[in-house]
């Protein structure tokens, strides 16, 4: 029992507002520590099993480096920046008069979503698409329509295209059938004695991924709406 | 053949290059601790391999130390608005191709490396993916740096400036991944499932359908990832109670168990390169708050989906 001790930690942080990587490190320590703990356990135990849990870390975090790889894409996102890849975006949106933030934001979510499900899931991400191009698209959009935007409204629009990026990518990608996840499921289910196909997995995404669809259209159209509301007849100069 | 390994290369002299302009940069008050945070980012990089797996960790925990003293924003020169909107003027449509350069490298390669009989020649299939995404950023930023024709160091300046706004949360999902390998190696996993399993009314179809998705949501929310939810929740409730005691289809409620944790992940700072990442990259008032623009742009929707989710389960897993 002592050893949930680290989930503990990993909650009290989050309470406390400490720096998340402070955060893991207690957790995986307390976690290490308590793990190695018996009533008989004298400071030479304990202090072995401090190392012991740090040479683990150590060797999660090397092996674990191709996570961190992708940073390497800024470098040719910031490059466009700076020629004015944002600005573009936005121009070129502008020009689009039936774009709305909404509609634009939902055909992203689609692109993301089916470009997913056949297991593209690089086309698209935070750093590559949604800041260079579908946040300053769908701002563009909006100040096409209502001129100016208040920093209220501009900051929703941001978080609204991030988060399309994110439900899009999580409920598509499940129907590829070569992707992490459904490797997990086939792996965690052979060590139990279950042999399935990763194709038996993916199809039983697809209702979920529906139902994604579904509700996250609802929302952006209700997006539309609020915005409508909050700007009236407002229209851009 | 380009293996894993000649990527981190490339990666450590990103982040060294990263580190010592971070270093020089007068304009940045804490320019030192950046510098020793995306050094020794570079040193695991580079020399990773060598440094055994308690330099490995001392070197993670030096990383965690800097991170929580607190690092600075960089302010490398480039181009202000006014000039931006003239570049984009006069470059057109054209500024789009180079950013898609680099999924359309990322898929090529994929497709290269799994599908043809040269392929693995060039590129390692076992990491075709992540090969070939660095290969199209490189890609990229030669075809950006022939046609824009921007100061040499662009590409690292620019990198840094936006290196620096994802911050320490750049390393957070690889510190998630080693946490996960630690409570692996101290059978917490079990333990929780045991909890769950000793604790919640699973007496009918419906009640343990219910437990297991929103417990797979609930571990997911802690642990910020729904891979480790998954092991822990299925052996406890989705296995021995869903499948072998009410007959449900393995193959189903696993699929549909694992989805109902990705409603979890919309609603977690702790899945810092989904939630925290974009925050910050878009400049969000409120990216330090626990519950930031982006899961509160999220949150409406993972609720709505976790209820379907329970739903389609139950509907779905039990074949008459």
């Amino acid at each position: 029992m002592l050893v949930l001790l680290g989930i503990g930690v990993v909650v009290l942080g989050f309470v406390v507002r400490a720096n998340p990587l402070l955060v893991v490190m207690a957790a995986a320590l307390t976690t290490g520590l308590a793990a190695a703990w018996t009533p008989a356990a004298d400071l030479q135990t304990m202090s072995g099993a401090a190392l012991a849990t740090i040479a683990s870390f150590g060797k999660a975090f090397n092996d674990n480096r191709y996570v961190s790889v992708v940073w390497l894409v800024l470098a040719a996102i910031g490059l466009l920046e700076r020629a004015g890849l944002q600005e573009r975006a936005r121009m070129t949106i502008a020009r689009v008069k039936a774009a709305t933030v909404g509609r634009l934001i939902w055909v992203y979510f689609i692109i993301r979503q089916s470009a997913a499900a056949v297991g593209l899931t690089s086309l698209g991400g935070h750093a590559q698409m949604v800041r260079p191009l579908v946040a300053p698209m769908a701002e563009g959009a909006a100040e096409a329509q209502y001129g100016a935007l208040p920093d209220r409204e501009r900051f929703l629009i941001r978080a609204h295209s991030a988060a399309a990026d994110n439900i899009a990518l999580f409920f598509g990608e499940d129907i590829f059938i070569a992707i992490a996840s459904i490797l997990l499921i086939k792996g965690f289910l052979e060590t139990n004695g279950i042999v399935v196909e990763p194709f038996e997995l993916s199809i039983w995404a697809i209702p979920t991924a529906l139902a994604a669809l579904l509700i996250h259209s609802a929302r952006l159209w209700l997006l539309d709406r609020r915005l409508k509301r909050t700007f009236g007849a407002r229209k851009a100069p | 053949m380009i293996t894993l390994q000649h990527i981190y290369v490339v990666g450590g002299l990103f982040f060294a290059a990263v580190a010592f302009l971070s270093a020089l940069d007068a304009s940045n008050r804490r320019r030192l601790r950046n510098g020793v945070f995306w050094g020794l980012l570079a040193a695991s990089f580079l020399s990773g391999a060598y440094l055994g797996n308690f330099g490995n960790g001392v070197l993670a925990l030096g990383l965690v130390i800097v991170a929580t003293l607190g690092l600075g924003e960089g302010k490398p020169v480039t181009t202000t608005p006014e000039q931006r909107r003239k570049d984009a003027r006069r470059r057109g449509d054209l500024l789009f191709l180079p950013a898609l350069i680099i999924p359309a490298v990322a898929l090529a390669g994929t497709l290269i490396a799994k599908q043809t009989a040269w392929g693995p020649l060039l590129i390692d299939p076992a990491q075709a993916t992540l090969i070939s995404l660095v290969l199209g950023v490189l890609i990229a930023l030669g075809a950006a740096m022939m046609w824009l024709k921007p100061p040499l160091l662009a590409p690292l300046q620019e990198g840094r400036r936006l290196l620096d706004a994802v911050g320490w949360a750049a390393i957070l999902p690889q510190m998630l991944a080693s946490l996960g390998a630690v409570f692996l190696a101290a059978g917490v996993g079990e333990q929780v499932g045991r909890l769950f399993a000793d604790y919640i009314p699973l007496d009918t179809p419906t009640l343990a359908v219910s437990a297991y998705c929103i417990g797979m949501a609930l571990f997911t929310i802690i642990m910020g990832n729904a891979f480790a939810a998954f092991p822990v929740m299925t052996a406890a409730v989705g296995l021995p109670i869903i499948v072998q005691h009410f007959g449900g289809d393995a193959a189903r409620v696993c699929a549909i168990g694992m989805l109902a944790g990705f409603c979890g992940t919309l609603m977690t700072p702790m899945a810092a390169n989904f939630n925290v990442v974009p925050a910050n990259l878009l400049d969000l008032p409120d990216r330090k708050a626990a519950l930031n623009g982006v899961i509160r742009a999220q949150i409406p929707t993972a609720i709505p989906l976790l209820i379907a989710n329970i739903v389609l389960m139950r509907l779905l897993a039990f074949p008459a």
